[in-house]
């Protein structure tokens, strides 16, 4: 029904099992980043990836999301579902906003569109009084999933952010895989033949980077409710370029590339903290391989290699 | 998650992890006598508090574990780069606390971080000891039972500045302030206190924040305003630009600069040419007495490049109480209970080289002297680090926001 192919589905399952057993073995907050990021990523991916469409304002949806999820959860009670969905909300109504005044330029207008966008939403954040300036929202409960489920745990909310997670990446397949997203790969390869085929093309991409925005601020707050905080960081315009390279290290345009790219930046940020300054150093020494030898990314040089689609 | 017991340690994260292959040996011979005693040491290694923090930080925490060698407990340091990410920060701090057996993080430059890694610390009964963060809001709003607030906050900051220096002349005042929550907060706090003692403020100018390079309108609307300093309610990069611009523009010669939040390193960094003449609070410097300069030397020789300033004297000074209160109570009824061992922690006066006697109170408020400093001329000094001279000493009494105005939710109960 999600349109998997058969390398696809293998993989799905794949990646099913490693998100059941992970948590017996690695740290279980810093998996619940991962999957986070990675929702996050498979949602920039959407629109670069399918679409074509190179945003630079994506943190923006996500920082939102995750404020507003923290400031729903802190300030109003709301329980943890509800309160990600309002992150969920916020990020659709900013990427209406944005979507409705940059898709009239294309390629890098566009971009410079999203990106001064982004910067606008990151001096509100700065400066607007419920956000807590560079202090941001500290302290955010957990809550009870459902009102009954405590989140506390560690492994509650494990399980909560995986569901949250694959529920996200099923529908984002199922978006590509469908016509409405053959038509958007269509407008990605050739966009006046799209037009000339009578499509409006424009109302497409409105929806996709809705669709994208709306998943991104689901991943905002979800990240924002499992470490109790939002802060500048997640609005900051690095935490775009960081999406960015995430999507591309993994594998644009391919369905499981952006959960490996969140999967190898998440653990540089964690495991090589203790290294100190090698941090960046590393993380820029392993971009540069990246784009040197497999251009294509993790995902896309390994289908290239199985020749599958992935 | 309990924390870290003897089967954590053949997780196959581990071995994973192949290069750490060091880490379980180590742990292993440290299990003998018990769980030792760890200190993670959180702070910027690459970003801009790698000076006022980073390695020289990790430094002075083992030179305090070290004066407890053969004490009957072991103490490790093992140290971490934030990365300036509440986030990464938070993780990092979990996974400590969780996992790999620490009981107690410091240091921690960064405000959001650090209340980030205090809430963490809550929650885990374990303590933060919290000597890089600047807010007030660690002993105000969101103080915690498991979190003491060494070395500096803003509040002292801007009482030891804007105080100390009307009362030395400096009595008219105008301010360059980065136009968000931090720096806002500078000037009104400083604003009050230039006032309560008598002097007055003759304007400021707010500048957007991030993203200003340019301060020269700004500057020209200090200089046409008259005022005998110039207080710069801003931090970081922007301090060091403004700073660097106003030299350019000769302000240093008819004003006095004031610095609201600088230290020594930045001093150096930017270079005594133009620095000289320039006043900031800190509260410590290495050349105060005999004692903070043998004990300097003891960090210099492991830190050559980087001298240490109020927040790497805090970490030294704060791991050296907790080492002490443990040493007291015994190693494995301190890492039982976080805010027991901070509870005896607040019992016990503070003594040490770099700050010498001093108290810490209920809301978790370390008290110590705060010290007005002029940067020397360079024909004044003697050596490449002889930058400061002490202008004016506000006691520990006075220096620090009062317990009844900082909300802390302990004090109510």
């Amino acid at each position: 029904m999600f349109g998997f192919s058969r390398s696809q589905s293998i993989g799905f399952v794949i990646m099913l099992a490693l998100i059941a057993t992970s948590p017996f073995v690695l740290y279980p907050v810093f998996l619940m980043k991962v999957l986070c990021v990675a929702l996050f990523a498979c949602a920039f991916n959407l629109l670069i990836g399918y679409v074509g469409l190179m945003s630079f304002g994506h943190a923006a949806f996500y920082g939102m999301g995750g404020y507003l999820t923290a400031h729903a959860a802190k300030e109003w009670g709301l329980t943890p579902e509800l309160s990600i969905l309002v992150g969920g909300a916020v990020g659709a109504v900013l990427g209406l906003l944005f979507a409705w005044l940059a898709i009239r330029r294309q390629g890098l207008y566009f971009a410079m569109i999203t990106l001064a966008l982004a910067q606008m939403v990151y001096f509100f954040c700065l400066e607007a009084p419920f956000t807590g300036g560079e202090n941001g929202i500290q302290q955010v409960p957990r809550g009870n999933l459902f009102g009954i489920i405590p989140l506390g745990s560690d492994m509650n909310m494990y399980w909560t952010v995986a569901g949250i997670f694959i529920i996200g990446f099923l529908l984002l397949h199922r978006v590509v895989y469908s016509p409405f997203g053959q038509v958007l790969k269509a407008i990605r390869e050739n966009e006046p033949r799209a037009i000339s085929l009578g499509y409006r093309t424009d109302d497409y991409k409105q929806i996709a980077f809705v669709l994208s925005a709306t998943l991104a601020g689901i991943a905002g707050g979800t990240k924002a409710l499992v470490f109790g905080i939002a802060t500048l960081t997640d609005v900051n315009f690095t935490t775009s370029g960081d999406v960015v390279l995430i999507t591309l290290l993994g594998g644009l345009g391919t369905i499981f590339g952006p959960v490996v790219g969140a999967l190898v930046v998440v653990s540089m940020e964690n495991y090589l903290a203790q290294f100190g300054s090698w941090v960046t150093v590393t993380q820029g020494a392993i971009f540069v391989v990246c784009v040197l030898l497999f251009r294509r990314g993790v995902i896309g040089e390994l289908g290239g290699l199985l020749k599958l689609s992935l | 998650m309990t924390p870290t017991g003897p089967s954590d340690r053949s997780m196959p994260r581990r071995a994973v992890l192949g290069g750490m292959a060091a880490v379980p040996v180590l742990a292993q011979a440290a299990r003998a006598q018990g769980r030792p005693i760890k200190i993670g040491v959180l702070t910027d290694m690459s970003g801009p508090y790698r000076d006022f923090g980073g390695r020289t930080s990790e430094v002075c925490a083992k030179l305090a574990a070290g004066e407890f060698a053969g004490k009957g407990f072991a103490v490790e340091v093992i140290a971490a780069d934030h990365q300036n990410k509440p986030d990464v920060g938070a993780g990092i701090a979990r996974q400590w606390f969780d996992r790999d057996g620490v009981d107690v993080i410091v240091d921690n430059p960064n405000s959001g971080v650090a209340l980030a890694v205090s809430a963490v610390a809550r929650e885990k009964n374990k303590i933060f000891l919290a000597c890089g963060p600047a807010t007030t809001d660690l002993t105000g709003p969101q103080c915690t039972p498991n979190t003491l607030h060494w070395s500096y906050d803003t509040y002292m900051l801007a009482r030891s500045t804007g105080g100390a220096t009307v009362k030395m002349g400096g009595d008219s005042w105008y301010f360059l302030t980065a136009d968000y929550a931090f720096g806002q907060q500078l000037q009104k706090d400083t604003s009050a206190f230039v006032v309560g003692s008598g002097g007055k403020v003759l304007g400021a100018s707010p500048y957007p924040f991030p993203g200003t390079t340019d301060f020269s309108s700004f500057l020209l609307s200090a200089q046409a305003s008259r005022a005998k300093v110039l207080g710069l309610a801003n931090a970081g990069t922007d301090t060091i630009n403004s700073i660097k611009q106003a030299a350019e523009f000769g302000l240093t010669k008819t004003m006095q600069i004031a610095a609201l939040l600088m230290v020594i390193n930045d001093v150096h960094a930017i270079g005594q040419e133009t620095a000289q003449g320039l006043i900031m609070t800190e509260s410590f410097y290495w050349d105060l007495n005999e004692r903070t300069r043998a004990w300097t030397r003891r960090v210099v020789a492991l830190s050559p490049t980087n001298w240490p300033n109020m927040c790497h004297a805090g970490v030294y000074s704060s791991c050296l109480h907790y080492l002490k209160t443990v040493a007291q109570m015994g190693a494995a009824e301190a890492q039982a209970s976080g805010a027991a061992t901070v509870a005896r922690m607040k019992s016990m006066p503070t003594e040490d080289d770099c700050f010498g006697a001093g108290s810490i109170r209920a809301d978790g408020r370390t008290l110590f002297p705060a010290y007005l400093f002029e940067v020397k001329k360079p024909s004044e000094s003697k050596s490449e680090w002889d930058l400061y001279k002490l202008q004016a000493t506000t006691p520990a009494d006075e220096a620090w926001r009062p317990l009844a105005q900082g909300g802390c939710p302990l004090i109510k109960a």
